[in-house]
């Protein structure tokens, strides 16, 4: 990507029109309703879903391109049809935070590893893989951390109920 | 013969039969071996009274009770008892000390226990000797025990070693000086091994850095004592002393000597902020990490008594000893040299409040690049004012 | 002799229970004699499943275990997570309320700060800075108390405001502290910035480089100390955070080398400071506020579904909490982005290279909190 321009402090308008020219289709952008939230109306929010293999690219885009320099967080939900892998990414120059959204099957949860861009995400997929299955492709240490190692199963998905619960 | 007058059987020889009996290893007045004495001869004279009471054939005159050679055997023995706890003393009283100082200094409350919170170390020592005596599995057993055992025995020889006036001391040696400084400098040799032999690498890295800190600071250290063995032409603690009271406080030509040495003292009795072997803020407790409850307590008392010596060097080398200038020896020089360790010993607690841990690397530049310069400077500064003849 | 039996390093595993680690955390370090040369840090054994947890508990459930995250954070916890319900409701808090919430989590923050300068004092080895810093946070705690009736787990932030007006005198009061604070903090400094042992321990060990902060994720005065200008209050405000006048202190901005553990030991010390002149302009502003006016509005049990994501700054970094809603009293999920998490994940690269004497020095200026690291 070294032809490619370098946006040091992408403005949200920026932000989208780069993502949308170089992915077109593959990214879809969000938008929110909230009128109050302060970070929603001020643009420093970006809403993006994407699919998995998009996702690596476009982490790399984001990083290399629209200088969104830190991993934030990675989480997942389980919407017990499917399992989604949330990224926070932030650009510290402007404050803007990208959320991107990653839908996978719970028959095949594999997601590329974003951890060989951000390094911050490293422990936030070992944390994601061992409390959702999550298998983190190309990852350069997936063992459970917070849980025992001897865990074989996976604590946050709905299917497992805490005692008490319903 | 009969029944003869406990006065016959408890009486106090004068000092001259008893230097002249031929068992009296002390040529010179000595206080503790004369209150051991007088002690023995108390109690043996009434041993042999109660025992003449119900054997009238048994008499001062031919009992060997009295004899001089029992009699003498026994002062040594009080004696060492006397000197021990006389040292013990003043070692919980610099522990009050220091406790009471940082207390004051950290804002919070000292100890509390007894007058003036005096016997929290009495408690303190009663509850690590109740602990229960743990040793792990995995270590090497003949030398985890000797070595501790020879890193307290020696702290508290050399302490005990350390004269408290020219009538208060155990041996007179002409080279007291040279013997003490030997037996301190044993303490690396034992540390690295009981660092070893505890089979754990807190221990290990902790005795390490114990023997490299040891090692470096013993050579400043020990040029100052040469140095001031040079000023006073002599290599015994009494002359050294008479030679500043004839002259003036080795504080005063050699200040700088003075500075080297504390310093170098608070290194070698390993106390904040020297005391990265125990450093517990990363090696847990350093060479000491598997001597638990009763061993951990004797260690500290060990390293009290390794302060307790730190001080007194530094005043019988740079504060005139038990002398006062222009009073000589007072009644009590014994009070005179303790007050004065409590003062130096007040130093080191203010240091130990005021100061973070020094790092190896830190610790060994100071030792090396800072205090051996200022100890040979201090050194050339001593023979220039040797030749010029004033001192 | 098999060349790669290495006899020269040793891995000494430092923790659970160890005085540096302040918590129960491992890092396991490979040491060549003093110098590590590798790095690995475990944590896990505090793990107590909060986020779900959360999914069994009602929104209003949550604000007392927020506190519970982190003990010397618990405002800016129960914080954040008053205000990512809110952005749920996409709801504003009263006037007065967003005052408040930055008085009481600049409290939070002063006190976290003594907290962690008193644990610096340990680490380094000098017990008077830990005594001292904690007579300073006492004054701190005693607001706290003033304020939420608690001193450590406060309980006061609530969705859609705060749980109560302040007290009567209470300006009075933490003005007083304030000014007795900004005094006293100069007697704890006299120990550690002009004494040159302790700089010494700080200066020159543990350099990060602005890239690799951002890219490792590290956050908070740690990132700041470092070169990255980047402070939550001032470029993402929130509450009333924007009304106010204050500086972000960043240190070594061109530094090519990055920061050092003294230059994020300089951050949070100058954190405090400006912590002080945001709780006095605080104070000026809610005097405009009318006493009447509301501290809290009434909000639904339920929340509408949605996804919602908010980020506050916590004395540690940047704590974000993301919330996702199903309509129902319950939240769907609630995932917990806690900085010192973060940070300690990066602590392998920060011990690379020193020796182990600098170990509790360098890890004394992520100011671990267990309790919101494993959560």
């Amino acid at each position: 990507m070294a032809d490619e321009e370098f946006f040091e402090a992408p403005t949200f308008d920026e932000i989208n029109l780069k993502i949308q020219a170089k992915f077109g289709s593959k990214v879809t952008f969000k938008s929110s309703t909230k009128k109050n939230v302060k970070a929603i109306n001020e643009k420093r929010r970006v809403f993006m879903s994407t699919d998995r293999e998009t996702l690596y690219s476009l982490c790399v885009y984001l990083h290399d391109v629209l200088n969104f320099e830190q991993c934030t967080s990675v989480c997942a939900v389980d919407y017990v049809e499917y399992i989604q892998i949330v990224y926070f990414i932030t650009n510290y120059y402007t404050g803007v935070m990208a959320e991107i959204t990653v839908d996978i099957t719970t028959s095949d949860l594999h997601v590329p590893s974003i951890s060989s861009i951000w390094e911050g995400a490293n422990w936030h997929e070992r944390e994601t893989y061992e409390l959702f299955g999550v298998i983190f492709d190309g990852h350069p240490k997936l063992e459970r951390l917070l849980t025992p190692k001897d865990y074989e199963f996976y604590p946050f998905r709905k299917s497992y109920k805490l005692r008490g619960a319903e | 013969m009969g029944y003869c007058s406990i006065l016959e059987w408890i009486f106090f020889r004068p000092w001259d039969s008893i230097k002249e009996s031929g068992y009296c290893p002390y040529s010179d007045y000595n206080l503790p071996y004369m209150i051991g004495l007088r002690l023995s001869e108390i109690i043996l004279g009434f041993i042999g009274w109660l025992i003449n009471i119900f054997v009238p054939s048994w008499s001062p005159e031919n009992s060997f009770l009295l004899s001089p050679a029992l009699l003498n055997g026994t002062a040594v023995v009080l004696e060492v008892v006397i000197i021990f706890a006389v040292g013990f003393i003043i070692n919980l009283t610099m522990i009050w000390e220091e406790r009471k100082i940082l207390g004051r200094t950290m804002d919070r409350r000292a100890t509390m226990i007894g007058p003036l919170g005096y016997f929290q170390c009495l408690g303190d020592g009663l509850k690590t000797f109740c602990k229960e005596n743990i040793a792990p599995r995995a270590i090497d057993k003949k030398v985890y025990w000797w070595a501790l055992s020879l890193v307290i025995g020696s702290s508290v020889l050399i302490a005990c070693m350390v004269p408290l006036s020219d009538r208060w001391y155990i041996v007179n040696y002409d080279a007291g000086l040279m013997v003490i400084f030997g037996l301190f400098a044993l303490a690396p040799f034992l540390i690295l091994s009981a660092g070893w032999a505890q089979n754990n690498k807190y221990s290990l890295i902790g005795g390490m850095r114990a023997a490299e800190l040891m090692i470096s600071y013993e050579v400043p250290m020990l040029i100052m004592l040469a140095t001031t063995c040079l000023m006073a032409e002599t290599y015994t603690i009494g002359g050294i002393v008479k030679a500043q009271f004839d002259t003036v406080w080795y504080i005063v030509p050699q200040c700088l000597g003075f500075f080297v040495f504390l310093v170098a003292a608070i290194a070698e009795s390993e106390r904040v902020p020297f005391d990265l072997s125990e450093a517990e803020a990363e090696l847990v407790e350093g060479w000491q990490t598997e001597y638990a409850g009763m061993k951990w307590g004797l260690i500290m008392l060990g390293d009290y008594f390794r302060g307790y010596t730190a001080c007194a060097f530094i005043v019988i080398l740079y504060l005139g000893g038990w002398m006062l200038p222009g009073l000589g020896c007072t009644p009590v020089p014994e009070l005179v040299f303790i007050g004065k360790v409590c003062l130096v010993f007040a130093i080191f607690a203010i240091a130990r409040g005021a100061y973070p841990r020094v790092r190896t690397d830190q610790i060994l530049n100071i030792g090396w690049k800072v205090l051996m310069p200022l100890a040979l400077v201090n050194l050339a500064f001593v023979i220039v004012l040797k030749t010029v003849g004033w001192f | 002799m098999n060349e790669n039996y290495d006899t020269d390093q040793m891995w000494i595993t430092m923790g659970p229970q160890h005085p540096f680690s302040h918590g129960l955390w491992t890092l396991r370090v490979k040491a060549d004699g003093e110098i590590i040369t590798d790095a690995e840090p475990e944590i896990g054994y505090l793990h107590r499943g909060w986020e779900k947890e959360c999914e069994n508990r009602t929104y209003a459930k949550i604000i007392p275990m927020a506190d519970r995250l982190c003990y010397s954070a618990s405002m800016t916890w129960s914080h954040v997570y008053c205000k990512v319900v809110e952005e749920a409701l996409d709801i504003e808090v009263p006037e007065r309320a967003r005052y408040l919430r930055v008085i009481a989590d600049e409290i939070c923050r002063i006190q976290s700060h003594l907290m962690w300068l008193a644990a610096v004092g340990t680490d380094l080895g000098n017990l008077t800075v830990f005594l001292w810093a904690l007579r300073e946070r006492e004054f701190f705690l005693d607001l706290n108390v003033r304020l939420c009736g608690q001193r450590l787990t406060t309980n006061y932030p609530r969705i859609g405001g705060v749980r109560n007006d302040m007290p009567y005198y209470f300006e009075r009061d933490c003005m007083r502290c304030v000014e007795r604070f900004e005094k006293a903090i100069w007697e704890i400094i006299k120990l550690t910035d002009e004494s040159s042992t302790f700089v010494g321990r700080l200066k020159g060990i543990g350099y990060l480089k602005a890239k690799d902060v951002a890219n490792w994720g590290i956050t908070g005065p740690a990132m700041r100390g470092c070169g990255v200008d980047y402070d939550v209050r001032r470029d993402d405000p929130y509450d009333a955070y924007e009304d106010l006048e204050f500086e972000v202190p960043v240190l070594n901005k061109d530094n090519p080398m990055g920061g050092d553990a003294y230059s994020r030991y300089m951050v949070r010390i100058e954190e405090m400071f400006q912590s002080c002149e945001m709780i006095r302009q605080s104070f000026n502003k809610l005097k405009t506020i009318p006493k009447e006016s509301p501290t809290r509005i009434k909000v639904p049990r339920c929340i509408p579904a949605g996804t919602h994501c908010a980020k506050i700054e916590d004395p540690r970094g940047e704590s974000i909490m993301y919330l996702v809603s199903d309509g129902t009293e319950k939240p769907y999920r609630l995932k917990v982005r806690s900085p010192v998490f973060v940070n300690v994940s990066a602590s392998r690269h920060m011990v690379k290279g020193v020796r182990i004497a600098d170990i509790p020095a360098i890890m004394a200026m992520i100011d671990m909190c267990l309790g919101e690291t494993d959560r």
